[in-house]
């Protein structure tokens, strides 16, 4: 019933208009380049170098002290320092420092007596910086103070593993190739067919023998190579530029991938039998984009959302695609050990391809 | 199996409350070509999807080559060629590599179709353009190309929808030099047109209007049995003499062409010339000739009472 010489020639047809098709061919190259090169700089959680105030009103060698350790931990850079508190904070409010070090007039009598020794004044807007300066609050103090304080207990022992060195690209690059798929997949698939629409191609396909069911798989196999591409592109730079580790077999990372690149295209038919102009066929796919990108787990995460978030968030294919992913390239888990995300994305290709074949009706009523 | 190739009847087809077809019965004999003559917006397209099996039709049979429609419409897209009003192949492929793409849809093995292909770039003048991407072509290449495309699988039925509405006279003559070929194969061919001088090549015609058939034969029955005699006057003040012309209920209508003003006459009046010049003394000495009807006329002596 299905012929393969049918579906042959759609996707020999496809390969050839994707190749001629320069913005298209260049956006499968450039899309996954410059967004890891965007996301693995830009998205950084460990948080470096946030411009602060100095008020030092001891004027004392323990004050210069202090300061150029906090200095040294690299968290913060001193950019600025003021003689009053007031002034301070109206460059916390005016937004020329994100927080200010005050350390009082009785500080070296504060050291023997082994009180706190200064306050932080924070602009806590930002939960990320305040959380780096909090970090800051029971820093150990260089050299000098090891014999007057005695050194925090701490209760836990901690133990960080697959990114001990805790470097954000580690768990954004994996993460990248979930919303790139995403994108390219959803918009290229959608697109393809709609355009086959507008441009009076369908009327004639449609009197043509071909099966919905072949010309909805035809359509979908060129992309499926150029997700590998993506792929080979996002996993290679970013082992490559950020060392992210590839600590699972090709093999599940390949399997892992096809099935997400499945689930996305057929995500993409779906859009394409509901829109009827490219423009529409656009707007949707940033409608499941959006949140893809904020939902998935792949910038905030999953365990953090709201349940009704978190129930969204489930229905999205990205969102199971990014635990597989990290769990094959960081964990070195394999697609069994994943088994209800890896359940899931088969099922929903399966159950998308049969709603999009019935949808795509051969006639025109 | 009937005599004909496309055997329709009492065919209803309707969009929410409009009638795009109403209570069409339409018989196609092999071998002909079968004009669709009709305005923009009669139905012409719409009966063509319905014969297709595009369309379902709301009531009515349809029957397209012995097969039910839209019932066995997979089986009847084997048998059938549709070329469509709007340019519908592949702008960014080439000539040939389009002609590729229908051939093996419709499953042509790799050696019969670059034999087929051959044949049909000779056949229809392509031979010259085969690497030639088509959205750099004319209107006349691209319209030799669908029909080469739609020829591919030697269809024993062929539907065009307007086929010539994007080409010059000369591509269009030629275009029908082609058609008459085909039919010569023993193709059956269902074009629609609103050119009068398309419509007079065709064996036989249907004349549509909003949704109905309103005459149907060969052009020249059709021409012969209108019921009206048409007479050419050459007066002054043609435009005034219309007018009053429109006005006597034995005038079906006038229309200036150039210099003469084309009149219908009812055949009930039986010697119309006469008629004309005791009737408005001003034409007593004019130039009045009985003349050969044209199809232009058939077309305006059976529409325009429903047209608003």
């Amino acid at each position: 019933m299905i012929s393969f010489l049918r579906m042959k020639a759609v996707i020999v047809k496809e390969f050839r208009q994707l190749s001629r098709d320069r913005i298209t061919f260049g956006m499968v190259v450039m899309i996954p380049l410059i967004q890891l090169l965007l996301f693995g700089y830009a998205i950084n959680t460990d948080i470096r170098q946030i411009p602060i105030a100095v008020v030092d009103q001891s004027q004392s060698t323990a004050g210069r002290v202090i300061i150029e350790s906090v200095k040294v931990t690299q968290v913060v850079d001193v950019v600025q320092r003021y003689a009053t508190v007031q002034e301070a904070e109206l460059a916390i409010k005016q937004g020329v420092v994100r927080a200010a070090l005050i350390l009082p007039n009785d500080l070296t009598q504060r050291i023997m007596q082994q009180r706190v020794l200064g306050q932080w004044i924070v602009d806590g807007s930002d939960t990320m910086i305040s959380s780096a300066i909090l970090a800051l609050q029971s820093m150990p103090l260089t050299d000098f103070d090891f014999d007057i304080r005695p050194q925090t207990v701490k209760t836990f022992e901690v133990v960080l593993y697959y990114n001990p060195t805790r470097r954000s690209a580690v768990n954004i690059v994996p993460g990248l190739l979930g919303i790139i798929l995403t994108m390219t997949m959803i918009l290229f698939t959608s697109t393809a067919i709609v355009r086959e629409r507008e441009r009076g191609n369908l009327e004639l396909l449609i009197t043509t023998p071909i099966h919905p069911m072949e010309l909805m798989i035809a359509k979908i196999v060129p992309y499926i190579f150029v997700g590998l591409v993506q792929v080979g592109i996002i996993l290679g730079l970013g082992h490559g530029i950020f060392d992210v580790p590839i600590n699972g077999s090709l093999a599940q990372i390949l399997l892992g991938t096809l099935l997400f690149i499945a689930a996305s295209l057929t995500l993409g038919l779906m859009i394409s039998t509901v829109a009827k102009t490219q423009l529409q066929a656009m707007q949707m796919t940033v409608f499941v984009l959006l949140p893809s990108i904020l939902l998935s787990g792949f910038m905030f995460p999953y365990e953090g959302m709201p349940v009704v978030a978190q129930w969204i968030s489930e229905a999205l294919p990205a969102t199971h695609f990014m635990r597989l992913i990290r769990g094959v390239v960081l964990r070195e888990a394999d697609l069994i050990d994943l088994w209800p995300d890896t359940l899931w994305l088969a099922g929903f290709t399966l159950f998308g391809l049969m709603i999009a074949a019935s949808r795509f009706n051969k006639n025109l009523d | 199996m009937s005599d004909y190739v496309i055997d329709a009847t009492n065919v209803v087809k309707k969009f929410a409350d409009f009638s795009a077809i109403d209570n069409v019965t339409l018989r196609v004999p092999k071998g002909c070509i079968y004009g669709f003559l009709g305005p923009n917006g009669c139905g012409k397209s719409t009966m063509i999807r319905v014969l297709t099996g595009l369309l379902s039709p709301t009531a009515g049979e349809v029957e397209v080559l012995g097969l039910a429609v839209p019932k066995q419409a997979e089986q009847l897209r084997l048998k059938i060629g549709y070329m469509t009003q709007k340019f519908s192949l592949y702008d960014d492929l080439s000539v040939e590599e389009n002609m590729q793409f229908i051939g093996q849809i419709f499953g042509m093995n790799s050696a019969f179709l670059r034999q087929r292909i051959e044949q049909q770039l000779i056949t229809y003048g392509l031979d010259a353009l085969r690497q030639q991407r088509v959205a750099g072509m004319s209107g006349g290449q691209k319209q030799r190309l669908s029909l080469a495309c739609a020829t591919m699988h030697n269809p024993e039925l062929l539907f065009l929808d307007e086929p010539t509405s994007a080409v010059d006279p000369q591509n269009r003559r030629d275009f029908w030099e082609q058609l008459f070929d085909l039919s010569e194969q023993g193709t059956t061919i269902l074009v629609t047109t609103h050119y009068m001088d398309e419509a007079e090549r065709c064996h036989r015609l249907a004349i549509m209007e909003s949704g109905q058939i309103r005459a149907d034969g060969e052009p020249e029955t059709l021409m012969r049995e209108m019921g009206v005699n048409v007479i050419e006057v050459y007066a002054p003040n043609l435009r005034a003499l219309k007018l009053k012309l429109m006005d006597c209920q034995q005038v079906r209508s006038a229309a200036q062409q150039g210099i003469r003003l084309r009149v219908l006459i009812y055949q009930d009046v039986i010697d119309p010339i006469q008629w004309l010049k005791t009737t408005f003394t001003e034409l007593s000495k004019a130039e009045i000739n009985l003349t050969r009807p044209s199809l232009e006329d058939v077309f305006v002596c059976v529409t325009g009472k429903g047209r608003q």
